[in-house]
């Protein structure tokens, strides 16, 4: 079996498996990182949505063979700062908020909503209503409301 | 059953190593015999006796105990026998032993109970009753939990415990002394069992405050752990094969050999549901799954399509008594489509069954009938298996199944190994549990302003009740004042409370017993029930040429509507001036010893119903502002009504506007979060306001579900304002189908490989 390498919240990790296994797989199944959720497998839920080299991308729809040793992947667990352990802004923003029902959306959508920050912030754009209306996150408990607030009030913190 | 005012909480002192109180849960309510000789001819049982009611009474003869235990470290321990799905009951019941011991709220550890089948009736979480029947009980606990240590402290200062008070869970008493409480968590334990009693606290401080899940930081860092998130040694994926009709059972498999030598495949065994996979990743499980060639046997509603559902509901239709002489009247029919209650983690279940025992874990509102369940399937005895209840990624209905529980075990049983078993989201949505289809048939007699009657016939697929709330309720079915009922029946009475008086009323359920996978969905049959009458009530204050909400104002029964009904409209700007194609809606709810009112502002205007939107979805009205306003009597955490009534307000929403599942020759075509369009971000309101009414009674009721049902109202009577065609028919988009169906062969989708295009 191929063995493929990546860097995973800042430490470098590797793992045998087929090329065609998805990175959702790579992380849950093989690397027990649970924190991004299956939710479709499809691309469309964006429960399973983490970052790779800082950019927001769904590990569901990805094979790991596309994953080269130099990518940097980074899953919830590793969005607090990995040193101090201080939390990222957005997530001190969804406490603050007590955005989370069940929860079980709530990894996806904060990795989410802090590249869509970080994208406005680089396009000079302001994050508006019709902005947030793009995320494509589902909440199956209804949190939306409260998922605009947080984001609006971490993104002033970023 | 309102009137219990302050009482001494009964309980027991345990010999344990250190402090535990176990009370019974349930009996506080007890009182058959009150109830059933208060119940009136007319069948608007839930007036008096609610569905809440039902399910403690059942629970009462049966009482099992559960128990506060105290730590000598200080924390304070409850393993609750509910399930938490999102809904907060975890954090509410945390409130409620800081509340009486007066600790840290960061001291209590709530943990959710395995399956205990002694509590029969007990350990049920649905129908919105978990707070309205844990609240007397857990504060008992905890209050004689407080008792006991405060004996213990005074015994040991040599002083009278009444001189002695805890802050933050210190005991401070005359002379500057003192300790922490968790000091005398071993001096209080009881080295006998015996009886104690004691008072809940006067004045609350804690209850009533709004408080942060308690969960919230696991959350936010992904260290929540749902079922598949548990690490079970040998616990492999595991997926399922099924079939393109819903219970279609396995023929034969032409290629199970060459399946079974694909990578990463370790077993795979023909189930009751179809062909399990096990495999060392879900990719292997998906590849597995799509390779399977198999021949299947029908299943139970081939043939059935949407318009043959209703067609049968039309069909069973009774007719309605004629008119009453010299009155007027409404006429009124209102359809709704089959939805998914799909929550977002799809059904699932861990399962490790050896020849001589067997441990599952699930998250389960009913745990005890999946527990005998599973060890039947299992071929074990009941005690030779554990159930594990492990937190919800959201239920809304569909945890009351334990569908993947079984499954998983039968799995497990047949390759001898354990299994992680997870259902695939095309699956969930094609092959899991849905709110049946239905027709409401409303007649209102009224003679001017005078509404003489009220006739309402529910037609609906027959809903599954059996698992949960069937065994509460077969259980009392004798007990009630009414002949004939079927136990569905008995529930559509308990729940369906008319808040208005419109003289005699009469609303009865009428089902077609087709075999779907049904359930309920973020309530019974209530959004559909409710909406269809507020839809005649709006109709009705048209014909009169009065204003909507002053007309539900005046033929409100109870006063606690009336306060809703004026909340909602002060915030939300009743009658406010607003462009044309826009409209303010307004709809009520009462329920599960509560009430609720919804008033939203939606947006019909061309430009607003085609916006766009990128990639697949659909757009269509969009509330643009909800203003709600909730009584539940007592309400426990503020901030987690206003959590649940959100949510509760984008689920009317959906069902009104976007959301339904299209019936195809015994599947639904639905299959994937693009298809089945529950609210998006692009339709949610950008403005939702919640008010939770002061406490009004002594007793807390339901919430999880109840905003539902008034929403519903408020959207449909909202479009029909702001279009001047009341819809009759929901969702309004289900007669355009707005995506292009997954095949049925293979069952599921093959996961895209192109991610790494779509980054942002
Ligand atoms: S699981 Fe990856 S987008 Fe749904
Ligand atoms: S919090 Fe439950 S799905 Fe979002």
């Amino acid at each position: 079996m191929p063995e493929h390498s990546f860097i995973l919240n800042g430490n470098r990790v590797s793992v045998d498996t087929e090329d065609n296994v998805r990175v959702l797989w790579v992380l849950r199944d093989l690397l027990g990182v649970t924190g991004p959720k299956y939710g479709c497998g499809i691309n469309v839920c964006k429960a399973c949505t983490c970052h790779i080299n800082g950019k927001a991308f769904n590990p569901c729809s990805v094979p790991i063979s596309a994953i080269k040793p130099s990518d940097e992947i980074t899953t919830i667990e590793g969005l607090a700062d990995q040193r101090s352990g201080k939390l990222h802004p957005m997530q001190e923003a969804w406490l603050e908020h007590d955005v989370a029902q069940c929860g079980y959306c709530q990894p996806g959508q904060i990795m989410a909503a802090v590249a869509l920050v970080r994208k406005a912030r680089a396009a000079g754009t302001e994050l508006d209503d019709a902005e947030l209306d793009k995320l494509r996150n589902i909440c199956r408990c209804g949190t939306y409301t409260r998922i605009r607030e947080a984001i609006h009030t971490g993104a002033k913190n970023m | 059953m309102a009137g219990h005012s302050r009482r001494r909480f009964l309980g027991y002192l345990l010999a344990a190593p250190t402090l535990a109180v176990a009370v019974p849960v349930g009996e506080e309510f007890a009182m058959p015999g009150e109830a059933s000789a208060a119940l009136p001819s007319n069948p608007e049982i839930a007036d008096l006796l609610d569905l809440s009611d039902l399910l403690n009474l059942a629970a009462a003869p049966t009482s099992g105990l559960v128990a506060v235990g105290v730590q000598a470290d200080g924390t304070v321990s409850f393993a609750l026998p509910r399930a938490e799905v999102g809904q907060g009951i975890t954090t509410a019941v945390t409130m409620l032993i800081a509340e009486e011991l007066d600790i840290g709220m960061d001291k209590v550890r709530v943990t959710l109970a395995d399956a205990r089948p002694e509590l029969l009736c007990n350990q049920l979480t649905g129908g919105s009753n978990s707070m309205h029947s844990i609240y007397h009980p857990v504060r008992a606990a905890a209050a004689i939990a407080r008792l006991a240590l405060l004996d213990a402290a005074a015994g040991q200062w040599g002083t009278d415990a009444s001189r002695l008070t805890i802050t933050e869970g210190v005991i401070s008493g005359p002379g500057g002394r003192s300790a922490p409480l968790g000091s005398f968590a071993k001096a209080a334990a009881g080295t006998r069992t015996k009886q104690l009693s004691a008072e809940p606290k006067k004045r609350p401080s804690l209850i009533g405050t709004p408080q942060s899940r308690i969960d919230a930081h696991d959350a936010v860092t992904g260290r929540k752990q749902f079922t598949m998130d548990l690490r079970v040694p040998g616990a492999l994926p595991t997926m399922v094969c099924r079939g393109p009709h819903i219970n279609a059972g396995v023929g034969s498999v032409r290629n199970l050999a060459e399946v079974r030598a694909m990578p990463g495949v370790t077993d795979i065994a023909v189930i009751s549901t179809g062909v399990a996979v096990r495999a060392n990743t879900t990719t292997h499980c998906i590849d597995a799954v799509r390779a399977l060639r198999v021949d299947w046997r029908g299943g139970t509603v081939d043939g059935e399509t949407d318009a043959s559902v209703r067609a049968e509901l039309r069909a069973i239709t009774p007719p309605m008594p004629p008119p009453m002489p010299g009155a007027e009247t409404i006429d009124l029919e209102v359809d709704f489509a089959f939805a998914s209650n799909s929550a977002l983690e799809t059904n699932c279940a861990i399962a490790d069954v050896r020849p001589d025992r067997a441990e599952i874990w699930a998250a389960l509102k009913a745990p005890i009938p999946a527990h005998n369940e599973i060890a039947a399937k299992a071929g074990l005895l009941p005690t030779a298996v554990r159930v594990h209840v492990v937190q919800g990624g959201g239920s809304f209905g569909r945890k009351l199944f334990h569908d993947a529980a079984l499954e998983a075990t039968e799995a497990s049983k047949a390759m001898g190994k354990p299994v992680k078993l997870m259902w695939h989201r095309t699956d969930d949505f094609r092959h899991g549990r849905v709110h049946p289809m239905s027709t409401s048939k409303i007649r209102l007699n009224h003679s001017g302003e005078n509404v003489l009657s009220y006739e309402q016939r529910h037609m609906a697929t027959q809903l599954d009740l059996g698992h949960g709330f069937g065994d509460a309720i077969t259980s009392m079915l004798d007990k009630l004042p009414v002949a004939d009922l079927t136990f569905n029946q008995v529930f559509f009475l308990t729940t369906q409370a008319m808040p208005y008086d419109f003289g005699i009323t009469n609303q009865t359920l009428h089902e077609v017993p087709l075999k779907f996978h049904t359930s309920s969905m973020r309530n019974v049959y209530s959004p559909n029930v409710t909406g269809a009458r507020e839809i005649a009530v709006e109709m009705l204050a048209k014909k009169l040429g009065k204003d909507s909400l002053e007309l539900r104002r005046s033929f409100a029964k109870e006063e606690r509507v009336r306060a809703i009904l004026d909340k909602v409209a002060e915030l939300g700007e009743w009658g406010k001036e607003m462009p044309p194609g826009t409209a303010q809606g307004i709809g009520i709810h009462v329920e599960y010893k509560s009430c609720c009112a919804v008033l939203v502002e939606i947006d019909c205007r061309p430009e607003t119903v085609h916006r766009p939107v990128e990639e697949e979805g659909v757009t269509g009205p969009r509330v643009m502002r909800a203003t709600v306003a909730v009584d539940v009597g007592v309400p426990v955490n503020p901030r987690g009504l206003e959590a649940q009534m959100l949510g509760c307000v984008n689920d009317g929403i959906g069902l009104v506007l976007t959301e339904s599942l299209h019936m195809d020759r015994g599947l639904p075509l639905e299959g994937s979060w693009d298809n089945f369009f529950y609210t998006r971000q692009w339709n949610t309101p950008l403005d939702v306001r919640v008010f939770v009414m002061p406490k009004t009674t002594e007793e807390p009721g339901g919430a999880g579900e109840l905003g539902v049902a008034a929403t519903v109202g408020a959207v449909a009577c909202a479009y029909g304002r702001a279009t001047g065609t009341m819809p009759t028919s929901f969702p309004i988009n289900h007669g355009t189908l707005s995506f292009e169906p997954l095949p049925r062969v293979p069952p599921i989708p093959q996961s895209p490989t192109d991610g790494l295009e779509h980054t942002f």
